[in-house]
């Protein structure tokens, strides 16, 4: 055996039909059918999930962390993107 | 023997093969190589020791003696088992257990999809509820043969070692005795040499998608559906029974 640790994968799980799949964790394998059946054992022994994703979490790209104030700090003064200023109509109980 | 002694014994005896197997793969959790595997397997084994209740359940009713799981798993003797040779057999290294799962697994779901079809309704329910999980199982182990035996020069030739060392022990799921005869007769119960068939050309292509070569059938070992156990045996039930055995009824 060596030391040498097979590649990683991020894990989504769709907990039941119509929602989206969501981020459960991570898991180790040496390839994608591995991935899937590594996600499975351990993410949905609790009946979970109705589906999987897996992908290689060297194929994901991530914005950075030194970046967060150019990223995201301004969206936070413009609350008029924000669907707030609208006159709800009577009797719309769900929007 | 009569048609209810079959059913009982029948019954008993799928319990027996679960059990025996989901104890050999409770021996290795927290000693495998790989987090994700030790998850697998130790799902797999409880999955086994699951199917042993419902089996081992069924049969306490059918007994009448007000035996419940618990005595027929604890409290029998070491020939009272009626297991396969095959899934007493040591866990050695990852390979081993792997072409053991392959070998019994294959067969396994093939008479669970036939024991579906059984005229005993309790029979048939269980097996409904296991060969899902099996269906699964055999995924997984077929996929690990498939990459053991197709990998490096290492795994290729200790598996090769694996399958050889264990297929003597595969004769006996396919010989059918009084039990299994009068099960097939009187509940429509599966036919072994049927099974054989498709099991010997499953394993034939998965042998052969490993790039390993198919065993010779020249000797085959028998005993275990009869009560005669390997060596091996005695001690794993020690262990499996030394609790109750010790301090009767405990529980908690």
């Amino acid at each position: 055996m060596t030391d040498k640790e097979w590649p990683l994968y991020e894990v989504f799980i769709r907990s039941k039909s119509g929602l989206s799949h969501r981020h459960a964790g991570s898991i180790h394998a040496a390839d994608d059918q591995m991935a899937l059946d590594a996600a499975r054992d351990t993410y949905t022994r609790r009946s979970e999930g109705v589906s999987i994703w897996v992908v290689r979490s060297s194929q994901s790209v991530a914005s950075d962390p030194a970046e967060t104030a150019a990223f995201f700090e301004p969206a936070e003064d413009k609350i008029y993107r924000h669907p707030t200023f609208y006159e709800m109509p009577d009797g719309v109980e769900n929007l | 023997m009569n048609k209810e002694q079959a059913l009982l014994a029948y019954v008993t005896r799928l319990g027996d093969n679960a059990l025996v197997l989901g104890q050999r793969m409770v021996e290795v959790v927290a000693a495998y190589p790989e987090l994700e595997e030790e998850l697998a397997n130790a799902n797999f084994a409880l999955d086994f020791i699951g199917q042993a209740r419902m089996f081992y359940s069924y049969a306490g009713e059918l007994e009448g003696k007000g035996h419940d799981e618990d005595d027929f798993a604890f409290l029998r003797d070491e020939n009272e088992f009626k297991h396969f040779l095959l899934l007493e057999q040591p866990n050695g290294h990852f390979g081993d257990s792997i072409a053991k799962l392959l070998l019994f697994e294959s067969f396994y779901l093939l008479l669970l999809e036939a024991l579906t079809h059984c005229a005993d309704e309790r029979v048939a329910e269980i097996a409904v509820r296991a060969q899902k999980e099996i269906r699964y199982h055999l995924r997984h182990n077929t996929q690990w043969f498939v990459r053991l035996g197709d990998g490096t020069d290492e795994s290729h030739q200790r598996v090769q070692t694996s399958l050889d060392q264990l297929w003597q022990f595969t004769g006996e799921m396919f010989a059918p005795d009084e039990i299994d005869n009068i099960f097939e007769a009187e509940f429509d119960g599966p036919d072994l040499f049927k099974i054989r068939e498709t099991w010997q050309a499953n394993i034939a292509a998965i042998v052969a998608e490993a790039t390993l070569l198919l065993p010779d059938d020249d000797h085959m070992a028998s005993g275990g559906k009869q009560g005669r156990h390997s060596e091996h045996f005695g001690y794993m039930i020690a262990e499996m029974q030394y609790l109750q055995r010790t301090h009767a009824g405990a529980s908690w």
